[in-house]
């Protein structure tokens, strides 16, 4: 009995594709649902009213009405999805694809209009391909 | 009488996911007592509700515990629908049992899979998680995340999911049945599977009911309590019996986890052949105001949820008691008198999860 079981797991795991990916090679294929990251996707309809920023539950998002400001701290973020929901306008956006990983933490701010270089106080030079946006502030 | 030594079991251990610590009292090779200290990974989550919006705080509760994440948030909405006097839709009650009921057979499978680590045996442990890789895919699918769903709002939930992506989790639950039953057909009949777990940590019925064990470290020792029976979210529609196991030591707790695996997969399968059409979210006015308790049944057990409202949009008082909490007194009862290698086995057979304990 015990003998036909293992046989026919034997043929079974024989005859089938593995349940791994070849990660490199194939990329994972996300669904449409997948919560990746916060992003702003319409940032002319933007009335920078500031709900997104209030209804954050751990505080990573920052909106200023004035200097018509909006940016999302990626490693406070929790990607819960709230200011996604409340957002009046439809503004805001999940992305299907992942953070990225950062080399470190200067470039942890995404704002509206790209990312942001911040100066770290040893005054390291910025990354190159990113936009220098905003003002400068120290790492939180 | 050999001499007595004091081996540290944790915080790391490759056994252990998490930080739990116990002080080992060794004779020999016995253990003859064992203390326990937790506290490396509180976050003070229960003192955050007085500075975050009540339908703000869901999102940190979930993030309570990584695996019974959704029904930590199923809780905490029921605990403040229960104060504010709402009635959720019947669609959204069904919804919330399906993922209940997914996060349940993923919790198991992955416990099952952890306690095939715990004595050694590396391809069952494999095969548990292959098999939860499937119920992770229906996750992202429905909800977006794999683990933290973030779906559970104060009076439904955010997102429906339509008939016919329900018919076809209908299909994968029963393939998920059909290949978990060749993986869990060793952990109840393998021989060297019994020879590590059955004798061994055994809790009587009254031991069990006098220690405050809960989940299917109360219902291995033939305790027949399930707070679902009490009808919360659609539980009350679903014909189910708790299931209990007699004998009281780790087989009987697998054995438990095994056959809950097959119970919940057939609650999935009632739920969506009687689910209800209709809205999945109602409006929610006001702020919260007086006193609510709400239990319910975690994978690893009765959770206690208790909420204070002041008519504020925080929470004057929120307390959570998690499974684990209540079962490490069993834990301290059972390793007296274990052999050291042993004890992975007897930890693991509660289920531990520290986040959960320390919040």
């Amino acid at each position: 009995m015990a003998f036909n079981v293992i046989n026919k797991t034997i043929m079974k795991s024989l005859f089938s594709k593995p349940a791994t990916a070849m990660y490199p090679v194939i990329k994972n294929e996300f669904y449409p649902n997948t919560r990746g990251s916060i992003e702003m996707a319409k940032i002319e309809n933007c009335s920078f009213c500031g709900i997104c920023s209030k209804r954050c539950p751990a505080t990573a998002i920052e909106v200023g009405k004035s200097d018509k400001k909006w940016e999302i701290d990626r490693t406070r973020c929790i990607v819960c999805n709230f200011c996604v929901q409340v957002c009046p306008k439809n503004c805001l956006n999940t992305q299907r694809s992942y953070t990225a990983p950062m080399r470190d933490k200067s470039s942890k701010l995404f704002t509206a209009y790209g990312p942001v270089v911040q100066e770290v106080n040893s005054g390291t030079a910025a990354q190159e391909n990113h936009t220098q946006v905003g003002t400068a502030e120290e790492d939180a | 009488m050999g001499e007595r030594t004091i081996i540290p079991f944790g915080p790391q251990h490759p056994v252990l996911p998490e930080p739990l610590h116990l002080d080992l009292i060794m004779e020999d090779e016995k253990v003859v007592g064992a203390v326990p200290s937790i506290g490396f990974v509180h976050r003070g989550l229960e003192k955050l509700v007085e500075k975050r919006d009540f339908n703000e705080m869901i999102y940190v509760i979930e993030r309570i515990c990584g695996i019974c994440s959704f029904i930590h948030g199923q809780s905490y909405a029921q605990t403040l629908e229960g104060l504010m006097g709402v009635d959720i839709p019947p669609r959204a009650k069904y919804l919330r049992t399906i993922w209940a009921e997914l996060s349940r057979v993923h919790s198991h499978l992955l416990w099952l899979g952890l306690m095939a680590d715990a004595y050694g045996f590396e391809s069952l442990f494999m095969h548990c998680w292959r098999i939860r890789e499937k119920v992770l895919d229906i996750f992202e699918e429905t909800t977006g995340g794999r683990v933290i769903f973030s779906v559970c709002k104060i009076g439904g939930v955010w997102k429906d999911i339509d008939n016919d992506t329900l018919n076809r989790i209908k299909v994968i639950v029963k393939d998920i049945g059909e290949e978990a039953k060749a993986v869990t057909d060793v952990f109840v009949r393998d021989y060297s599977v019994q020879k590590r777990t059955r004798g061994i940590g055994v809790v009587t019925y009254q031991e069990a009911i006098d220690l405050g064990a809960v989940g299917p470290t109360l219902r291995g020792s033939g305790v027949v309590q399930d707070m679902r029976t009490l009808g919360y979210a659609a539980y009350g529609d679903l014909n189910f019996e708790p299931i209990v196991e007699k004998d009281g030591d780790c087989y009987a707790r697998t054995v438990v986890r095994v056959r809950e695996v097959y119970q919940s997969l057939d609650l999935i399968r009632q739920c969506i052949e009687k689910i209800p059409d209709g809205e999945v979210d109602m409006k929610v006015k006001g702020n919260p105001s007086g006193e609510y308790i709400s239990r319910m049944e975690q994978p690893r057990g009765q959770t206690f949820y208790y909420a204070k409202g002041n008519g504020t949009k925080y929470l004057e008082r929120f307390r959570v008691r998690t499974p684990t909490f209540a079962n490490i007194p069993t834990l301290l009862k059972i390793l007296p008198g274990a052999d050291l290698a042993d004890v992975p086995v007897l930890a693991l057979t509660i289920d531990p999860c520290i986040s959960c304990t320390e919040r």
